[in-house]
């Protein structure tokens, strides 16, 4: 056999390549692969969707906020990115596990987040910040792309069992540089585990643009693991509620992992300790702007007629009370007593932290009685 | 009672402790149908099938990370790392996850991992093949250690490490793993002394020597030499490295007063200086000497011609007894 080199596609190559069914401008584009996907989300579906984000954003931004007044030590936005989060998560079985990165306030906000979960770690009260039982949600991840090797352990435990859930693991372009990631998908693809991976490209890495990462669609790489992909308009929620589905249906049905890039982008900065205006073009956030993913949903209903203002007046208000719950909850968190680091470091007796423990405790009891 | 090598001990271990709670997975480079390259899994793939007994792609980061999620669905993975030198491109995924989740988690999510490392030098092995990593592992809270120096113990503390809701990063020195000893396959493991306990594998009562691993067979050495000389040494094998039983240990300093600690790790840093510190902050009033370190020196694991030179040996342990002792010493007559 002759050599073969396996063609590049342009580096430069655009949004254009990626599969869509709302444009940015509202109107809606047949997409043969994707429409019979999300034939059932009808206008009041949509309204969901749609009230979904609205209620994201405004967290996001109360979490910004409470970072800004010094509630929280840090904060990541993910305004820009409502439309990924809030359509494959809400595509999601009740019983399928979730294995995120720190990002992805609106992953749990879709698997019922209760108000102080957004903001419980941020403020340094807890390692983890809800019971990951309770939500099907691993703890949110900090080193980057851990994650995903986790959900492949858990997937193959759902496929020894051969139980009906996928587990489902989320991460930045950044992240697919990693040994990790590219372990997992090596994982995943020999033991045709049922995962799925939703890499959330949002185009940069703190201040390294996805061209650092990755010189090809990154979607394009899954292939080569021996895993379907597709490569999504992040900023489409009908788009990502689709082809989340198709992944699940995909991993669901025994036909081991899939893969999943929506091109999308952060509006924000990196976190609340990040000045992206060191390294990001104006012009660029402008283009982005115009992609809004609620817009362009509210567009859509409004030429539709679906959208009332009543709706829109009921969908502002809703958000405004998660986010004063949010507050609230955040405000009342009361910091657990100084023995508690010792707490839950072992599930059992340890000799050496016992110790230590008893030590500080002494110490502490010396202060007792003091003025 | 059963003679069984060390090796052949730890793999009776593997299996009952599968045979016990079908949870346990083992994960591995090589584990199924090799039987790893050590053949302590032999057997296992063809008694619990490929489910249970699991070949994994030769990625160490990937196994520890994949033996994270399958601790999350209810499992108890226990990895196998071919060799010591390897374990590295997991240590991520070891202090970062497997060791914090518990923590972070409140306790909700449990890592009742067991992570098996063939361990340290003494076989003449190619480079990347002697490593002794005890003290990254035993300086990570969340982390339980355990070294094992015998059939018996193998047997019995894998089974421990396994059974145990902690993660356990379990260091098999390979250096024993033809040894033969006395193992008793049969009795309970409720009646087995705990798992972080020290053993006196020796008494006597003119110094302590602290030691673990293959090391504990040396030091044993040493205390038959010193015997000849009229000089009753009590040798402990620590066999837990975190936690460090410090009821035992401080016990035999207080009887003896005298302290070596022996250890093939290098020495900056090493456990030998963990121990002497906790030794000297509870026992000092006991203490009739300064307690010595005898390890591996701060230097790479050496090209397997000059290992002799890097590895405690009877007579550097025994130039160490001489000195806490204030007898004349052979080695270096110098102070440290
Ligand atoms: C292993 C590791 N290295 C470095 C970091 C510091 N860091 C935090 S976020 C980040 C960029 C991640 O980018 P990406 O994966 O694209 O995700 P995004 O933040 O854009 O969602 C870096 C370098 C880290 N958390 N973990």
């Amino acid at each position: 056999m002759s050599p073969q080199t396996t063609p590049i596609a342009d580096a430069a190559q655009d949004l254009e390549l990626s599969e869509r069914i709302l444009a940015p401008d509202g109107s809606r584009t047949p997409n043969a692969r994707l429409d019979s996907y999300v034939a059932d989300v009808d206008a009041p579906r949509l309204r969901a969707l749609h009230r979904d984000m609205v209620i994201l954003r405004r967290i996001d931004a109360e979490g910004v906020a409470l970072q800004r007044q010094g509630q929280l030590g840090l904060w990541a936005p993910c305004q820009g990115q409502e439309a990924t989060q809030i359509g494959t998560a809400r595509a999601l079985d009740p019983q399928d596990y979730v294995f995120p990165s720190y990002r992805e306030t609106g992953v749990i906000y879709a698997r019922g987040a209760q108000p102080g979960d957004y903001v419980r770690m941020w403020r340094g009260e807890e390692g983890a910040a809800y019971d990951p039982a309770a939500l099907r949600v691993a703890p949110l991840q900090i080193i980057i792309g851990a994650q995903t090797l986790h959900a492949v352990g858990y997937a193959l435990g759902i496929r020894h069992e051969n139980a009906p859930e996928v587990a489902v693991t989320y991460f930045g372009d950044g992240a697919t540089s990693q040994g990790d990631v590219n372990e997992a998908m090596i994982f995943a693809a020999s033991y045709q585990a049922p995962v799925v991976f939703v890499c959330q490209n949002n185009h940069w890495a703190i201040s390294e643009p996805v061209a650092v990462q990755s010189q090809y669609p990154i979607a394009g790489r899954a292939p080569g693991f021996g895993i379907p992909s597709l490569r999504v308009d992040g900023n489409d929620v009908l788009a990502c509620m689709a082809a989340m589905r198709w992944a699940l249906e995909h991993a669901r049905s025994g036909k081991g992992p899939a893969y999943i890039e929506a091109v999308t982008y952060r509006m924000g900065p990196h976190t609340t300790a990040d000045d992206p205006t060191r390294y990001r073009d104006e012009a660029e956030l402008e283009a982005w702007r115009r992609r809004d993913p609620i817009a362009r949903v509210e567009a859509y209903l409004r030429a539709s007629g679906e959208l009332s203002e009543e709706h829109v007046a009921e969908t502002q208000a809703a958000a405004d009370a998660v986010a004063k719950e949010m507050r609230a909850a955040c405000l009342g968190m009361v910091t657990r007593p100084p023995l508690a680091v010792f707490d839950g470091v072992y599930a059992e007796p340890h000799t050496g932290l016992q110790r230590q423990r008893d030590e500080y405790a002494a110490y502490l009891a010396s202060f007792e009685g003091e003025a | 009672m059963t003679e069984l090598t060390l090796g052949k001990a730890l793999g009776a271990g593997l299996r009952q402790a599968m045979l016990d709670d079908e949870k346990v997975v083992l994960l591995g480079e090589d584990i199924g149908k090799l039987g790893g390259v050590f053949r302590i899994t032999d057997g296992l793939l063809a008694e619990f099938g490929a489910a249970r007994v699991i070949d994994t792609p030769l990625a160490e980061s990937g196994i520890v990370g994949m033996a994270v999620g399958l601790a999350f669905r209810g499992y108890r993975p226990v990895v196998e790392i071919q060799f010591d030198g390897f374990v590295y491109p997991a240590f991520d995924q070891i202090v970062s996850q497997v060791a914090k989740l518990h923590y972070r988690t409140q306790g909700r999510v449990k890592m009742p991992i067991t992570i098996r490392i063939p361990w340290a030098g003494g076989i003449g092995a190619a480079e990347h093949h002697s490593e002794s990593p005890e003290a990254y592992f035993a300086h990570t809270a969340g982390l339980r250690v355990i070294a094992v120096s015998n059939p018996e113990d193998a047997y019995r503390s894998l089974r421990q490490a396994i059974a145990s809701d902690d993660p356990v990063v379990f260091f098999e020195p390979k250096r024993l793993y033809h040894h033969k000893g006395e193992v008793d396959l049969e009795a309970p493991l409720a009646d087995a002394p705990p798992m972080g306990l020290a053993r006196i594998v020796r008494p006597g009562t003119d110094a302590t020597v602290l030691t673990y691993g293959a090391m504990v067979s040396t030091a044993l050495q040493a205390a038959e030499a010193a015997e000849d000389e009229g000089i009753a040494l009590e040798v402990i094998d620590l066999r837990s490295l975190s936690p460090v039983d410090y009821d035992s240990v401080a016990a035999s300093v207080r009887k003896t007063g005298r302290v070596v600690v022996v250890h093939e790790a290098s020495r900056e840093a090493g456990l030998a200086a963990e121990v002497i510190a906790s030794v000297t902050e509870r026992c000092f009033e006991y203490l009739e000497s300064a307690p010595l370190r005898v390890t591996g020196h701060d230097v790479p694991y050496p090209p397997a011609k000059l290992e002799k030179y890097h590895l405690p040996d009877l007579d550097r342990i025994l130039d160490a007894v001489d000195r806490v002792l204030d007898r004349p010493h052979s080695l270096t007559g110098a102070d440290v």
